[in-house]
């Protein structure tokens, strides 16, 4: 599905990640784990081709993503649903209209049953219709997920999307992945909570990756 | 439940909605799409003015000649009577007439005043004819008169016809090069306009590509906007510059070459494919504008 060989990656001439390899299968659940400032957001940019690597092989569902034009990429961008860190929705919109676009960009038809249904899951019914600015920092995290896995993606990667969230929304939105990734969904989550990692391993076989010196360990045997 | 469904438009997939409205290059393009577009009313009307001036002149000159005789006083009736006789017999000839004293009077008046003694002075006789729609073997008439009468000249207007039709030919050109002009001003401002409505939404371009939008669908998101303002402008601008042509003093009024400026008959149903051309214009620079931009956004 996504695959790293030797994978680099330098910023204005000092490396940043390098030697990653990791084969990320169908169905798989990883969590991403390191300081701030590893490289876990690069990480994940690199995994649905906003950069490109420097170095090494990176191959998403099995195309080189150097030998695909930009139209390729957002091809496969449909088939990965993002939570960005700093969420990134389209201010103009309404929360339902944002939850939507990716169905919008792939010229599908939007269920609103299925889009209420959704936003209900992640606590959002009432704001529905308010716009992304409105929102607090917690209700923007749950929009984001709600977009990521609107249109059903294989893969889903989050970026700390539990990171202004409270505990129990927190456990929601793992078990919403956690039952993503049971349909068969592979998700990879960058985060810095030990705690959610824990409750996560008791639910379902997670390998836990972290980044550290430029390079990518796994580090489940320490938690 | 309702109050809920009121909050979701009823086309959320509506790709235009995801570029936010900007008031500035909203203006912009209105504005320069309607200036542009009324300019090319008058420029259209200019060319299709000076088309129908060179064909008037072209025809009217071509149909018309005159023959000056120059003889001594003895030969003058002589071979006046002989041209006339020619003229009868001379196919393509409709009508023919020697003019009076009077008309000759009448036609020197303007340079030598009124009261002129014309029988004192040596003047050519003039005969004035017109030709039929097959016209006339202008060279064969000119070997027959000067073998019946030696100091006939025949002027088919000639000089004088080549050089207006070709002025009025050059306004014409004049007016459909000020056309192409127009169009690539306009090209010019919407691609500037287009520009900046895309490096001020460079953040929604991003959203865009993260959820898997293509070029196509992002140009065209921007496309459909500046293209419905240009074909909007260029709908008021031309409705505006046709009625300031029909404002324009009529032809029969003033009778000057420039009161004949305007639209004839059908010809009113020329500037209405300016706002097409206008919205095609607006259609290639944005589409243009928008796939250069993307290619620097991953």
């Amino acid at each position: 599905m996504i695959e790293l060989q030797n994978v680099a990656m330098s910023y204005g001439g000092s490396e940043l990640l390098s030697e990653m390899t990791l084969k990320l299968v169908p169905g798989s659940f990883h969590f991403l784990t390191g300081p701030s400032g590893a490289g876990k957001t690069t990480f994940l940019k690199l995994c649905y081709a906003e950069l490109l690597p420097s170095a090494g092989h990176l191959a998403l569902f099995g195309q080189d993503v150097r030998a695909l034009g930009r139209d390729d990429i957002a091809g496969l961008r449909q088939k990965i649903g993002v939570v960005h860190q700093d969420c990134q929705f389209l201010d103009h919109l309404s929360v339902a209209e944002n939850v939507a676009l990716p169905l919008s960009v792939a010229r599908r038809p939007v269920d609103t049953a299925e889009l209420r249904e959704l936003l209900g899951w992640v606590g959002l019914k009432a704001q529905a219709g308010a716009l992304p600015p409105q929102l607090s920092g917690g209700e923007r995290q749950r929009a984001a997920l709600a977009r990521a896995v609107m249109m059903s993606p294989d893969v889903i990667l989050a970026d700390e999307p539990t990171g202004n969230l409270d505990w129990e929304m927190s456990l929601r939105l793992l078990s919403l992945l956690v039952e993503l990734n049971k349909m068969g969904k592979t998700v990879v989550i960058a985060t810095h909570d030990l705690n959610l990692i824990r409750t996560a391993k008791s639910q379902v076989a997670a390998r836990v990756l972290r980044i550290a010196n430029r390079r990518l360990q796994l580090a489940g045997a320490d938690l | 439940m309702r109050a809920l469904f009121a909050l979701f438009p009823a086309d959320l997939s509506g790709a235009d909605r995801v570029v936010p409205p900007t008031g500035f290059t909203a203006r912009l393009t209105l504005l320069t799409a309607a200036a542009m577009a009324f300019l090319a009313v008058f420029a259209l009307a200019l060319s299709l003015a000076t088309g129908r001036l060179a064909e008037r002149w072209s025809e009217a000159l071509a149909r018309s000649a005159t023959i000056r005789i120059s003889a001594p006083a003895e030969q003058m009736q002589a071979q006046t009577r002989a041209v006339l006789e020619v003229l009868a017999t001379t196919p393509g000839v409709a009508t023919y007439r020697a003019l009076e004293p009077a008309e000759m009077e009448a036609l020197l008046e303007p340079w030598f005043g009124p009261d002129l003694p014309i029988d004192s002075l040596p003047l050519p006789q003039l005969i004035e004819l017109t030709e039929t729609s097959a016209g006339l073997d202008a060279d064969g008439l000119r070997l027959r008169l000067s073998a019946e009468a030696p100091g006939a000249v025949l002027d088919d207007h000639t000089r004088w016809r080549r050089p207006l039709v070709a002025a009025a030919g050059r306004l014409r050109l004049l007016g459909l090069l000020s056309l192409v002009l127009i169009g690539g001003a306009m090209a010019g401002m919407i691609t500037l306009a287009a520009q900046a409505a895309l490096a001020a939404n460079v953040q929604v371009i991003r959203v865009l590509r993260l959820v898997g939008a293509r070029d196509a669908f992002i140009a065209g998101a921007f496309v459909r906007r500046f293209t419905a303002r240009g074909l909007a402008g260029a709908g008021i601008g031309t409705a505006l510059g046709m009625v300031a042509v029909a404002a324009l003093p009529a032809t029969d009024e003033a009778g000057g070459f420039l009161t004949g400026l305007g639209f004839a008959g059908a010809g009113w149903l020329w500037p209405l494919i300016i706002p097409p051309l206008a919205a095609a214009v607006a259609w290639l620079a944005t589409r243009a504008a928008s796939l250069r931009m993307l290619k620097g956004i991953r």
